[in-house]
């Protein structure tokens, strides 16, 4: 194995070396893959390449499934109405069984988005290598793993052999200094990172997240940090393990028995002092407000205080092309402040946001409310634990009361495979990570921002600072 | 998987940056369970209007570029979503080549695992091809992948890199599965190596 302890390496260094099988001049470095999570929607034709070529998968139990991406996330007991989806969903079922793959089915309590599911049953840990044929895999790297979106070709790859072939990124270390102000969540921080770093900004990094701003996120916050890494092109996103990973992790399923022992190993992993960065960018949490998008990539995006901004001002032709077709799209003009910006959608769920704090955080704004009569706005949860915990603390009922649809766990409107879609010309606020055209329906118009600005934006039919928020109580 | 080793084709150029994945093939089509197909679906929200109809001022259903296998780009191309379903449409489409002066990693990926060449250019390069294929109608170039060039026939000629296992892979079509399999045994020293 290569490693060289006299040299201080990054974290991702170190995992990226003890996870080399081979290496050789001139070629990709075999990685051994730790763990791989498959879903309904990249895999069947890996596993169609396996049966074509006879070869069984290598190792059943370091790989685990669950569909997500096209189910409905209405009521379970009715069959799907979309006959391909659940061709498709069958086809996972049928593959799992073949090959002895574990799967967490609709049935089971433990299904949910697979990036959201994956850290609760405590399958993530730090020091790992994760991949999964989805770009939001970079999400796991929030426990200190190395973690990244593959095509079905690679998924084959290591189904059939455990490992990928890979070319080494360069590392790119964001820091974020000091405190981040009331109002402001970690949906806004990597949004606001996006948007100085732009969407190719991390092509061919895998970035480091560090600075008190990063070290004062909960494990969550982290998770909906790193899940966008790949919005900014990034091959991975990652945060050092700490007192707040372990926390987390303790106890959970799939947790490692000899827990101190794991602490001990995982303490190791951090960035060495004197490490070297390819790049370092630092920023200051006191200059990040709540954003919104306004385009028609995640790195179009402005602080609610702002104004749509005018594409004659940006220098680069390209960029300025760019501007001037998202804001066609969008149905937008240069200089409406955001916060006169209607929507009539709101989405809160995805990968990105789906998880407990961040449920508690829209209902925390919307409790004692009502959404505005022309909004539909629905909730879904990225788990069934997760629905679970936010029916417990009656999160549920605060929003049914302010007029949310509750629904099942899945991707939903995040990616519109199912149901769940907005009509053209609709405009939503999302909690999702993507504003692409057409990503929540064809011809809908999607702003991205965080949580408690989505439900802000559903009671009040049009974007609002959060800040000036006045809150109904607390609500757990 | 195909291999790659010259290809000379038509000319077809999309003056946006930042093409995501969802746009190259839309969601609706990743219900599928084959690799085959996909062509049908490439672009389909920019290529057919809501009633079916072909969108006549989407630049690939121009006539002059119908069969065109080199599609020229601007800057991260390939961008979002991890779906290979893009590069299969591409592929099934009739495209060989993408020429743009970036990519996003997981497409630039799928792109070699189908035999599929994506060659990364200069702004001002690409900037040139654009310039013209605009003007001579019919513009076809040569891509060279052993010679690592591409060229046209009245003096256009530029390097591109490309590395050089990629390279070799492509140009004799190699089984990425089947090449990492013949390192079976340090797998397996791994496995036993590291755990229980």
């Amino acid at each position: 194995m290569a490693n060289s302890t006299s040299q201080p390496r990054t974290m991702f260094e170190k995992i990226w070396d003890q996870h080399v099988v081979h290496a050789e001049a001139g070629k990709q470095t075999i990685l051994y893959v730790d763990l791989q999570l498959v879903h309904e929607v990249t895999s069947a034709q890996a596993f169609e390449g396996l049966r074509l070529a006879g070869r069984p998968v290598r190792r059943p139990e370091r790989t685990i499934a669950t569909p997500d991406h096209n189910i409905p996330t209405t009521d379970r007991s009715v069959p799907i109405a979309d006959p391909i989806a659940q061709q498709q969903i069958d086809t996972l079922r049928t593959n799992c069984a073949d090959f002895d793959i574990k799967i967490y089915d609709l049935d089971d309590l433990r299904q949910g988005i697979v990036h959201v599911i994956g850290p609760e049953m405590g399958y993530t840990q730090p020091g790992m290598t994760i991949v999964c044929g989805d770009s939001h895999t970079s999400t796991h790297g929030a426990f200190g793993a190395v973690a990244f979106g593959i095509g079905t070709s690679e998924v084959e790859h290591v189904l059939a052999t455990q490992t990928l072939l890979q070319s080494k990124p360069q590392t790119m270390e964001l820091r974020v200094d000091g405190q981040l102000a009331e109002g402001v969540t970690a949906k806004d921080v990597v949004l606001f990172l996006i948007g100085r770093l732009t969407t190719q900004g991390g092509t061919g990094y895998v970035l480091e997240y560090t600075g008190e701003a990063i070290r004062s996120l909960s494990m969550e916050e982290r998770m909906t940090v790193c899940n966008m890494s790949i919005e900014a092109g990034a091959r991975a996103g990652m945060i050092a393990p700490d007192a707040t990973t372990y926390d987390y992790l303790r106890g959970r399923e799939f947790a490692p028995e000899d827990f101190d022992q794991a602490i001990a190993t995982w303490e190791q992993l951090r960035s060495d002092a004197g490490a070297k960065y390819d790049v370092v960018k630092q920023f200051v949490a006191a200059d990040i407000s709540p954003q919104v998008t306004w385009g028609t990539n995640p790195g179009q995006v402005i602080a609610v205080t702002d104004q749509v901004p005018d594409p004659t001002s940006l220098t680069d032709a390209t960029e300025q092309k760019s501007a001037e077709l998202a804001l066609e799209y969008m149905d937008l003009t240069a200089g409406t402040p955001m916060v006169d910006v209607g929507v009539d959608r709101v989405f809160i769920g995805s990968c990105t946001n789906a998880r407990i704090e961040d449920l508690r955080s829209a209902a925390r704004v919307a409790n004692g409310y009502r959404v505005a009569s022309h909004v539909n706005a629905m909730v879904v949860p990225g788990s069934g634990q997760v629905k679970e915990q936010a029916e417990s603390e009656g999160l549920h009922k605060i929003f049914t009361a302010a007029g949310f649809e509750w629904r099942e766990a899945g991707c939903s409107m995040c990616l519109a495979m199912n149901p769940d879609k907005l009509e053209p010309g609709e405009r939503c606020a999302s909690t999702s990570n993507r504003n692409f055209e057409g990503r929540q329906g064809k011809g809908g118009r999607t702003h991205l921002v965080s949580p408690a600005m989505a439900a802000a934006a559903a009671v009040e039919g049009h974007f609002v600072d959060i800040r000036d928020w006045n809150f109904n109580g607390e609500v757990i | 998987m195909e291999s790659f080793t010259h290809h000379t084709g038509l000319v077809a150029t999309m003056d946006r940056a930042n093409v995501d994945t969802d746009q190259i093939i839309p969601k609706q089509f990743l219900k599928r369970i084959e690799r085959t197909g996909f062509g049908q679906f490439l672009f389909f929200d920019w290529r057919f209007h809501d009633d079916g109809s072909l969108n006549q001022a989407f630049e690939l259903n121009a006539p002059e570029v119908s069969g065109a296998s080199i599609l020229v780009a601007r800057r991260n191309f390939g961008s979002g979503s991890s779906r290979e379903h893009a590069v299969w449409a591409l592929a099934d489409y009739g495209f060989r080549v993408v020429i743009a002066p970036s990519y996003a990693d997981i497409f630039f990926n799928n792109c070699f695992k189908n035999g599929v060449l994506p060659i990364s250019l200069s702004e001002s390069e690409v900037e040139q091809l654009f310039e013209n294929a605009a003007t001579r109608p019919g513009y076809r170039l040569v891509v060279d992948l052993e010679a690592q060039k591409v060229s046209d026939d009245s003096g256009f000629i530029v390097s591109f890199e490309i590395e050089s296992f990629r390279r070799e892979c492509l140009l004799q079509g190699l089984d990425d599965i089947a090449l990492t399999l013949q390192h079976e045994d340090k797998i397996t020293e791994f496995e036993r190596a590291r755990l229980q």
